[in-house]
Formats: C-alpha cells, sequence, structure tokens
C-alpha cells in the first residue's frame, strides 16, 4: 500500500468528530465567546485607565509639598494647598472608624454566632438595605439628629454619618469569616469549658481577624470618599483643623467646591486632590491584597 | 468515684436518636462504645458532658449521676460539667495558628485554673501524660497546625488533660489517623487508664477489644448488650451482638 494522509477518520473512530459542520460551528460559537467576553473585560479596563490617566494628566504637577502643607488660597489665586482638607479627612474618617468599627464588627458577631430566629432575619435585612440607601440620606439623618438640635455642623456628625455607612460592610465581612471559622474549633473551646462568649473571643475572631481585617480596610477605603453625606454635616472649611464640633474641611467636599468654581488653578486642584483619593483606594487595595496573600497562587 | 446513666433519650429536633438508657460505667476503666453507623454511640457519649445541646435542636433527657450529683438537673450549668468531663474529637483540632504551648494551656487559661509557672509545669506535666513531650519540647512555640496528625490528635488529648478532668470521652479518636499514630493513641489511653475514667466510641472492633475493659454495643438508639470486654466478644448473649461482631451487618 501506498503511503497516503487519509483525509477523514474511517467510521467507527470514537476519538473524531462525526459530524464535521456542527463540530465547526461550536469551535466558532466557542471563540465568539471567549473573544466578546474579552472585549467587555478590556473596555471596563479601558475607561478605568482613561479615567487614571485624565486625571492625572491635569492634576498631577499641582501634587506639590505646598499642595500638601498650605491652606486654600483665595479662588482665582494661584498656589495653596488642600492641607486642612486632608487633615479634616483623615479626622472624620478616624470618627467614623472609631463608630463605625465596633458597630460593624459586633453586628457581624452577632449576625454569625447568636442569630437564630426571626431577630436576626430582620437585622439582616436591615444591613443589607443599608447598602443600598444613597449616602445623602445618611447625611440628612445625621442633619436633623446632631446638626440641627446642635445649630453646629460637626466633623463629629461627618464622622457619625459615615460611620453609618460603614457598618453594613464591616458586618458582612464580619459575619461571612466568622462563618468559615470551622465548628470543630468551637467545639473543641466548649469541651473545655469555656462560656460562649468566651470562646468566640479568644478562639473564633483570632482565626477570622485577617479577614475582618479586610473588610474594614475596605469600608474605610470607601467612606473616606464619600462626598454627599459630608456636604449636611461637616460642611467643609477653608480654615485649619480646629475642633471636632467645628464645621470641617474634608478632602470630597474640597474637590466638590473646587470643581464647581470657574478658576483653572482651582479646577485643577481639583483633579490633584482627585488624584490623592485614586491613590488612596489603590493603595488600600494593594494593602488587602498583600496581606492576604493575594497575589500568589494558592494551591 | 461513680458514673452512672438513668434512663437517658436523646432527641434531634423531632426524631429519636436514644432510647431509655440506663448503664453504670466503671470508674478508672475503659469503656468502648461500639455500633453500626447511626446507633446513637456518638450521641451517647456527647450527652455524658452535654456537648449534645450544643448541636442545633439538640434534647435530651433522663439522669447521667457523677458521684452523687445528676449533670443534668435543673441547677447545674453546662460549661461547668465540661471542665469535668473533657472530650476528644474525631478530627484532631488544635488551634492551627496557635503554638503547641498555648494550645495546651487555653483550657486552663480559660478557667483561669493556673498562671505563669504552674501553668508551664502544667502544660509539660499534661503533655508528659499525652506521651507528646519528647517529641516537642525544643518546639512548643511552633504553631500546631505545622504537627503530622497523630501528634495533633494527641495534643487535642495533652489539651484535655490539662484542666485535669476526672473523666475523659473520646469520639472515635484514631478514625482520622494511620495505624502508626493509632498505635500511638492506644498506648496513650492504656497508660491513662488507671487515673482516669475513659469512654471510647469506636466502629473499629478490634480497637474496642484492644483498649477496653468493658464494651456496650448500641443499635438504633438502644442499648443492646453491655458487659467486659472479653465477655461481650467471646461469648455475646444477644443475637444481634453476635451479628455484628462477626460482621454480619454494620
Amino acid at each position: 500500500m501506498s503511503v497516503t494522509t487519509r483525509k477523514a477518520a474511517p467510521i467507527g473512530n470514537p476519538f473524531r468528530p462525526a459530524n464535521q459542520t456542527l463540530n465547526l460551528r461550536r469551535q466558532v460559537v466557542n471563540s465568539a465567546a471567549v473573544v466578546i467576553s474579552a472585549i467587555f473585560a478590556a473596555v471596563g479596563v479601558v475607561f478605568l485607565l482613561y479615567l487614571i490617566i485624565y486625571v492625572y494628566q491635569q492634576g498631577s504637577h499641582f501634587l506639590t509639598l505646598q499642595f500638601f502643607t498650605q491652606a486654600p488660597a483665595a479662588y482665582g489665586e494661584t498656589g495653596g494647598g488642600v492641607q486642612p482638607a486632608i487633615v479634616g479627612s483623615l479626622v472624620i474618617v478616624g470618627l467614623a472608624a472609631l463608630f463605625g468599627i465596633p458597630l460593624g464588627l459586633f453586628t457581624g458577631i452577632y449576625l454569625a454566632e447568636f442569630g437564630r430566629g426571626w431577630l436576626a432575619g430582620v437585622v439582616r435585612f436591615m444591613v443589607d438595605t443599608l447598602t443600598g440607601i444613597p449616602t445623602i440620606i445618611f447625611g440628612l439623618f445625621i442633619w436633623v439628629l446632631i446638626v440641627v438640635p446642635s445649630h453646629s455642623f460637626s466633623a463629629l456628625a461627618g464622622g457619625m454619618a459615615l460611620s453609618i455607612i460603614m457598618i453594613p460592610t464591616v458586618a458582612r465581612a464580619t459575619e461571612e469569616v466568622l462563618r468559615l471559622v470551622p465548628k470543630e474549633l468551637r467545639e473543641a473551646s466548649i469541651a473545655l469549658g469555656a462560656t460562649e462568649s468566651r470562646t468566640i473571643w479568644s478562639v473564633v475572631l483570632p482565626s477570622a481577624i485577617s479577614g475582618i481585617i479586610t473588610g474594614i480596610t475596605l469600608a474605610l477605603a470607601r467612606v473616606a470618599g464619600e462626598t454627599a453625606p459630608l456636604l449636611l454635616t461637616a460642611l467643609g472649611s477653608s480654615f485649619a483643623f480646629k475642633s471636632i464640633l467645628r464645621p470641617t474641611a474634608a478632602l470630597p467636599l474640597q474637590i466638590f467646591n473646587y470643581t464647581l468654581s470657574p478658576y483653572d488653578t482651582q479646577i485643577h486642584q481639583a483633579y490633584a486632590g482627585s488624584l490623592i483619593l485614586i491613590a488612596l483606594v489603590i493603595l488600600a487595595s494593594f494593602a488587602v491584597r498583600w496581606a492576604t496573600g493575594g497575589f500568589k497562587p494558592r494551591d | 468515684m461513680a458514673f452512672s446513666v438513668r434512663h437517658l433519650n436523646a432527641w434531634y429536633g423531632k426524631s429519636q436518636a436514644l432510647y431509655d438508657i440506663t448503664l453504670d460505667i466503671q470508674p478508672l476503666r475503659v469503656t468502648a462504645a461500639i455500633g453500626p453507623s447511626g446507633s446513637g454511640k456518638s450521641t451517647f457519649v456527647r450527652c455524658l458532658n452535654r456537648m449534645h445541646e450544643t448541636t442545633v435542636h439538640g434534647r435530651a433527657s433522663g439522669e447521667v449521676i457523677v458521684e452523687d450529683v445528676n449533670i443534668y438537673s435543673p441547677g447545674i450549668q453546662p460549661l461547668y460539667v465540661r471542665r469535668h468531663i473533657g472530650m476528644v474529637f474525631q478530627q484532631p483540632n488544635p488551634l492551627p495558628t496557635q503554638s503547641i504551648f498555648d494550645n495546651v494551656a487555653i483550657g486552663a487559661r480559660l478557667n483561669g485554673v493556673a498562671k505563669g509557672k504552674a501553668l508551664s509545669e502544667l502544660v509539660e506535666q499534661s503533655l508528659h501524660q499525652a506521651a507528646l513531650w519528647n517529641e516537642v519540647k525544643d518546639r512548643l512555640r511552633e504553631q500546631a497546625g505545622q504537627l503530622s496528625g497523630g501528634q495533633q490528635q494527641r495534643l487535642c488529648i495533652a489539651r484535655a488533660l490539662a484542666v485535669q478532668p476526672k473523666i475523659l470521652l473520646m469520639d472515635e479518636p484514631c478514625s482520622a489517623l494511620d495505624p502508626i499514630a493509632t498505635l500511638q493513641v492506644e498506648e496513650l489511653i492504656d497508660h491513662l487508664k488507671g487515673s482516669y475514667t475513659i469512654v471510647i466510641v469506636t466502629h473499629n472492633m478490634q480497637q474496642a477489644a484492644r483498649v477496653s475493659d468493658r464494651t456496650v454495643f448500641f443499635l438504633s438508639g438502644n442499648l443492646i448488650e453491655e458487659g467486659t470486654t472479653e465477655d461481650l466478644f467471646r461469648k455475646p448473649l444477644k443475637q444481634e451482638t453476635e451479628e455484628y461482631i462477626t460482621g454480619r451487618f454494620g
């Protein structure tokens, strides 16, 4: 027999497709699906990159030392900085952390450890609803509750508004991570005669701590950039930070005010401020991934 | 030290798992609970230190009497019961991120039993009793998760012993271990025999024959037969017992 290559497999070979047209169509559809998903992914990434690059171009050369250390100049003038806003943001987010972390943490612990029956269901529903509420409503809530009776906008009010926004994120992250702690660990502690709360505090919580810190970090990074709730509570100011009971500057507020102004310098400074906020979010994401080993492939 | 069970019934929600168990457990000896899967032997042992009620919808009634005290009587708090009746589980469950020392000490710390130097001595003594001291004495500060399966289980035993219980309950302690580790744990049980009352659940009948002095056979939540290990295996009185140990079912 001469050596010729066969074109089609003989009938009965199980490893070749029986129906060539069907096979071709499947290959095409498969490739198309892969390509389309890649295109959509690229679109998302492209928009994000475009945003970052544009903000960088508009604002990066305004990120001078002066920008970080000086108070704002009068509108229309060059120079000046956002130091009060940076300090104010740190203070307000610090206050938010002070109120929000315990509230979120203990809510999460309640839902994961003690939550049986209808009350837990109600709490969980409320927590989920909180995530969807527009943040300006929290500002309004604190405005009615704190700002009006005290006749003053304040950093404290701003911190409280932000802390409520933080609660669902921290609570949900805490609950999920606590649920992941294996039952055997709890049983071991209970079999030694520990009370339930001691078990949670000394055994379960330490096992879950890295996940909880992740949740807290992400929540803080998110609220650091919130503008709407601060409009009605902290109000903003051009002056250096004096007291938490007085209107206080904050970076998102400063960006907001500058962007609305008709002056070039201020608009560029707004971009520079935005760059700081974006860098903050990216830094937080990286910190979280590094701390939880997210870059290494898990085996 | 008297240890007995009177009319113990246990449920998971509506489904009953134990029916009217009455039994005397011989002090300072090893009693094995054998039976097919689902026969209630684990449930029984978990009722002895009131762990059964920590399971969702777990409920028990009856009496478990330790030294003339019924641990199910209304005035008794479960957590005090568990301090005196220790438990070792099927899957070794050391606290993986904490050190070997901390693992053994945790029971003592949680209950405020000992501090400082007394605590270190307690840890060393417990590790000796669990036949683990020589293997870990130079690495007490290392993470417990680094130990092998057999070592982890012996660590859990040391942890249980560190709270100085009178009774030690073991729920299939060797199921997750390889044969060598199993042998080490069985030798350990032999050592502990004169100092502690031990109740061990096992689905391995050869193990029951090797380590225990008395054996209890459970089937479908009922106590079928109970007696010295030798008698139960050589001359079982009930037909079901004979069928189980000769492997006709289960």
